[in-house]
């Protein structure tokens, strides 16, 4: 097996398929476990995917069960925001969510990156 | 979308800046580009408190509303120290200094006042300008320039003995100046004070070292290079090194008579602010309208609102018909309040007087056809609110004078948020202190919704709000912003409850996406979603288009999510009344699933809590139970007592009562969650009263129907609705009301609040004599909703999409290259 490599960064980018967009139904997110990592996926209703770290960095909150809404998420316990393109939180001060760049394939499935 | 407009402002004081903060909480800035001109080189700021700056209390940096990166940040133009020359209304074009022009299709004037100076002699030099000395007490450079002047200085004369005359006073003293304060008429701030008080003031300022000398006219000042002293007309002088001169405003009309536009003490506006020249408008201490000039902040607050609103929203049509003018000062630390009149205007109006000169308070009403005309309190903040509530509102008076001029507890209490210590912690749910809410106020959070937002507090129970709101009010001192989605809906769509429910039956609109694209311009905010499914499932019932993701984690998997990610299973118990067999399989359940924790909950039911999502289909299949809807804004459970099926001392049967009651309203969906309770007797073990519905049996085979009680972050006792003789009439209102209060209701307003807002009264008008003649309808449409109730645990076996109860997928893949 043959790993996708990011010529044009010093780190190596592995790349994931993660099945078929449909099992996220639009305008929610779903936590996917990536090798050892938990990583939520959106897909939002304007057909915009992105990816997070899976937990809230305020208090662990599952990010892929709170609200989405344009490109933010709610998260379900404290309602704590965050932008999904660039993971900074909105309105508060809370840490930033890490973001994983994640495309749609031509067959419709999920293909994310992540930092080896 | 269209192009923008352009929004111009000449003015950059309080009103000024004010406008176009209100126009930005309007989302203004999607509709212009907004320009303010500035004379002064700063940002905007509290032109109030240079009092304070000058009495060394407050630094000028504290004084910053917005300092100039705030314009920046929010994409308005700032033309910072440059004073505009000249306004064409016809090619719509604003000239200033520097040769700065802009084109407006909308022009604002807010250019403010500058202070009277009465003919004096002697005052300037050859070369116009004041002689050394000589201040007027208007911008912060007036203010820079005078505590300079005043080091080497050691005794003032301040012409003027108003408001701001005494706060200059206050500033000379504080700098180790002897102050003396000469004022032409008999007793000082005659505009705002009768005689008695103006007295009580008087002694209570001299006792701290300053000197008031009434009824003397200045004629000139005296000293060649500086100023030395000052000649009174009755021919006797004064020595001074300093002269501040107050003796009121004027309105800066010149730039509005140059270009043209009607022109009187003001600048003349109509009931819409306009000007005589078309898309021009004017507000603050400039204008006149209908015959009126005004100097206080408040009614300057009410005009930037009005114009904010006019600019943003197109079927805005009110007038602005003017202000009641109320004020809150502080004269030298003393607690002053005034408002309307305050000399008795006929022999009809009633005057009460409390006077208790060794403290030096003063309280005077004046009550005119049993409302407040107005009101002098000097010395004495605590029943200033209530008492400036009831003059703006016009509302009836007590009959008992006396309770409006002493102190009301509650009162009392949010007052002394002001003496709290900064680390007082204020939101108990989400651990934020005084402190944290000041520094973020300071830091621009100036509406309710920004500090909560901002800060946390306030988010969790609620309960700390109206605190909340006093630091916030304390913080600004009173120059809160206004956020108008206060009264939208839910914040995303601009729009109230009633606006929204017509716009959403006009368009036939049937999904939250289809409301977000029709009526928020296709900008889909999170924050709205929920608020918007409760709204459009009570409008459609069946009909409603049900998008999962418009709705909360929680029911999406009809269970309620823990701090973990795991979720509480509690089963409907109907009544709180269970068997053996059910409590068996319940202990089965908790056994094959291992979980990790069994509880008794206050309603009475059965919490199995830490399952995992994935695992909640399964339980259910094992419960063969229906939902207890724990989770969600519905009805949640009936409490029950034994009532006289055991107990000695019942007199209905509650437990029966409420089994019903369960059966029939289970799943409800409403506003808020819906806690109720029956109970046997009076005794009300079932604490039926401070439910949100509960019912009370009492001797004669009789039922007391109680609505909107409470016992959580609030505590409140429920208001009795009706006494009823049956089970079934019990459950006729019960249904009834919360038909009305799934239609009337707030998103997220507990039946505590529904009923408090409405009132008992007129519920029973509505509910019980049907003088609107709804009740026929209410009580067609709970049975509907009763019709349509499934249960939501069904979904074990067909889930509404794949992966509903999917914890984590591990269906992820590495990708081989080509």
């Amino acid at each position: 097996m043959q790993l996708v490599k990011d010529s044009s960064s010093s780190a190596e980018i592995t790349r994931y398929n993660l099945g078929p967009v449909y099992n996220i139904p639009q305008g929610e997110g779903r936590t996917y476990r990536v090798e050892n990592t938990a990583i939520a996926v959106f897909r939002t209703r304007d057909g915009n995917l992105f990816a997070t770290q899976a937990a809230c960095p305020h208090k662990g909150g599952p990010l892929s069960d709170g609200i989405v809404g344009g490109c933010q998420v709610i998260c379900p316990l404290h309602s704590y925001k965050f932008d999904l393109a660039t993971g900074t939180s909105v309105g508060n001060t809370c840490d930033s969510l890490k973001t994983y760049p994640v495309t749609l394939s031509e067959a419709g499935d999920i293909l994310l990156s992540l930092d080896q | 979308m269209t192009q923008k407009q352009r929004l111009v402002v000449i003015g950059n004081g309080m009103a000024g800046a004010r406008l176009i903060e209100e126009v930005l909480a309007r989302q203004g800035a999607d509709l212009y580009d907004i320009v303010v001109f500035g004379a002064e080189p700063y940002g905007n700021y509290n032109r109030i408190l240079l009092s304070s700056v000058l009495a060394g209390t407050h630094d000028p940096k504290d004084i910053f509303i917005n300092p100039l990166n705030w314009y920046k940040e929010h994409g308005v133009t700032l033309h910072a120290g440059c004073p505009v020359t000249g306004i064409d209304p016809v090619e719509k074009m604003v000239y200033a200094a520097n040769g700065i022009s802009e084109r407006y299709d909308k022009l604002v004037l807010a250019t403010g006042s500058h202070a009277l100076v009465p003919p004096i002699k002697n005052l300037y030099t050859e070369n116009g300008k004041f002689k050394p000395g000589v201040f007027v007490f208007r911008t912060l450079d007036d203010c820079d320039e005078m505590i300079n002047y005043s080091t080497n200085a050691s005794k003032a004369a301040v012409i003027g003995g108003g408001l701001l005359g005494l706060e200059a006073a206050r500033g000379m003293l504080n700098r180790g100046l002897e102050a003396h304060v000469i004022h032409l008429s008999s007793h000082i701030m005659n505009v705002q004070l009768d005689a008695s008080s103006s007295k009580m003031l008087r002694n209570k300022i001299e006792a701290m070292g300053m000197h008031i000398h009434p009824d003397k006219h200045t004629v000139a000042v005296l000293g060649e290079d500086r100023v030395t002293g000052l000649l009174f007309a009755d021919g006797s002088t004064m020595d001074c090194d300093v002269c501040i001169i107050s003796a009121g405003i004027r309105p800066n009309v010149s730039l509005a008579k140059e270009a043209g536009l009607a022109v009187e003490r003001g600048i003349l506006v109509n009931d819409e602010l306009a000007c005589s020249a078309p898309d021009i408008y004017a507000l603050g201490e400039c204008i006149q309208h209908r015959r009126r000039l005004y100097g206080l902040v408040a009614p300057i607050w009410d005009q930037a609102r009005h114009l904010a609103e006019k600019f943003t929203n197109e079927s805005y049509n009110a007038l602005y018909e003017g202000s009641l003018l109320s004020t809150k000062l502080k004269v030298m630390g003393v607690e002053l309040a005034v408002m309307g009149e305050k000399e008795q205007g006929s022999e009809e109006d009633e005057v009460v007087v409390y006077s208790e000169p060794s403290r030096g308070v003063y309280k005077k009403l004046i009550v005119r056809g049993n409302q407040l005309a107005g009101a002098i309190l000097l010395g004495d903040a605590p029943t200033a609110p209530r008492l400036v509530q009831l003059f703006d509102r016009r509302q009836a008076l007590p009959e008992n004078r006396a309770e409006l001029l002493f102190p009301i507890r509650e009162d009392a209490e949010t007052i002394n948020i002001a003496d709290l210590p900064d680390t007082t912690q204020i939101c108990n749910c989400n651990g934020v202190s005084k402190g944290q809410l000041v520094a973020a106020v300071k830091a621009g959070k100036r509406s309710l919704k920004m500090l909560c937002d901002a800060t946390r507090a306030g988010t969790g129970c609620g309960s700390c709000k109206p605190q909340v709101q006093a630091i916030l009010e304390m913080a600004t001192d009173g120059q809160v912003v206004d956020d108008p989605s206060i009264h939208y809906y839910v914040p995303g769509v601009p729009m109230t409850k009633p606006q929204l429910i017509r716009a959403i039956k006009e368009l036939n609109l049937r999904s939250v996406s289809s409301v977000f694209k029709a009526l928020a311009g296709g900008k889909e905010d999170p924050g709205s979603k929920v608020g918007l499914a409760s709204l459009l499932k009570t409008i459609w019932g069946k009909d409603y288009e049900d998008e999962r993701d418009a709705r909360f984690i929680n029911d999406r998997v009809h269970a309620n999510i823990q701090h973990d990610g795991t979720f509480s299973v509690i089963p409907r118990i109907y009544g709180g009344v269970t068997s053996a067999d059910e409590l068996r399989r319940i202990a089965d359940v908790a056994k094959k699933y291992n979980v990790p924790m069994v509880k008794l909950t206050g309603g009475q039911r059965i919490d199995l809590l830490g399952i995992p999502k994935d695992k909640l289909p399964d339980v259910w299949r094992d419960l063969g139970m229906p939902s207890g809807h724990a989770y969600t804004k519905a009805f949640r459970t009936c409490k029950t007592c034994v009532g006289t099926e055991f107990c000695r001392y019942g007199v209905g049967d509650s437990t029966t009562l409420g089994i019903q009651i369960e059966k029939r309203f289970q799943g409800i969906e409403s506003p808020h969650k819906m806690k109720l309770a029956t109970t046997g007797c009076p005794r009300n073990c079932a604490e039926a009263t401070t439910k949100d519905l509960g019912a009370v049996a009492i001797e004669g085979g009789r039922w007391e129907v109680y609505i909107g009680g409470a016992a959580g972050s609030h505590v409140r006792k429920g208001d009795l609705l009706c006494v009823v003789d049956t089970h079934e009439e019990v459950l006729l209102y019960m249904g009834r009301f919360m038909q009305y209060y799934r239609e009337n209701a707030k998103y997220l307003e507990r039946t505590y609040g529904f009923v408090e807002r409405i009132g008992i009264e007129e519920l029973r008008r509505i509910l019980v004599e049907d003088a609107e003649g709804i009740c026929a309808r209410l009580d067609a449409e709970i049975q509907a909703a009763v019709d349509a109730y499934v249960d939501p645990w069904e979904e074990a076996i067909t889930p509404a999409t794949p992966t509903q109860f999917a914890s984590v997928l591990d269906t992820a893949e590495k990708v081989t290259a080509q």
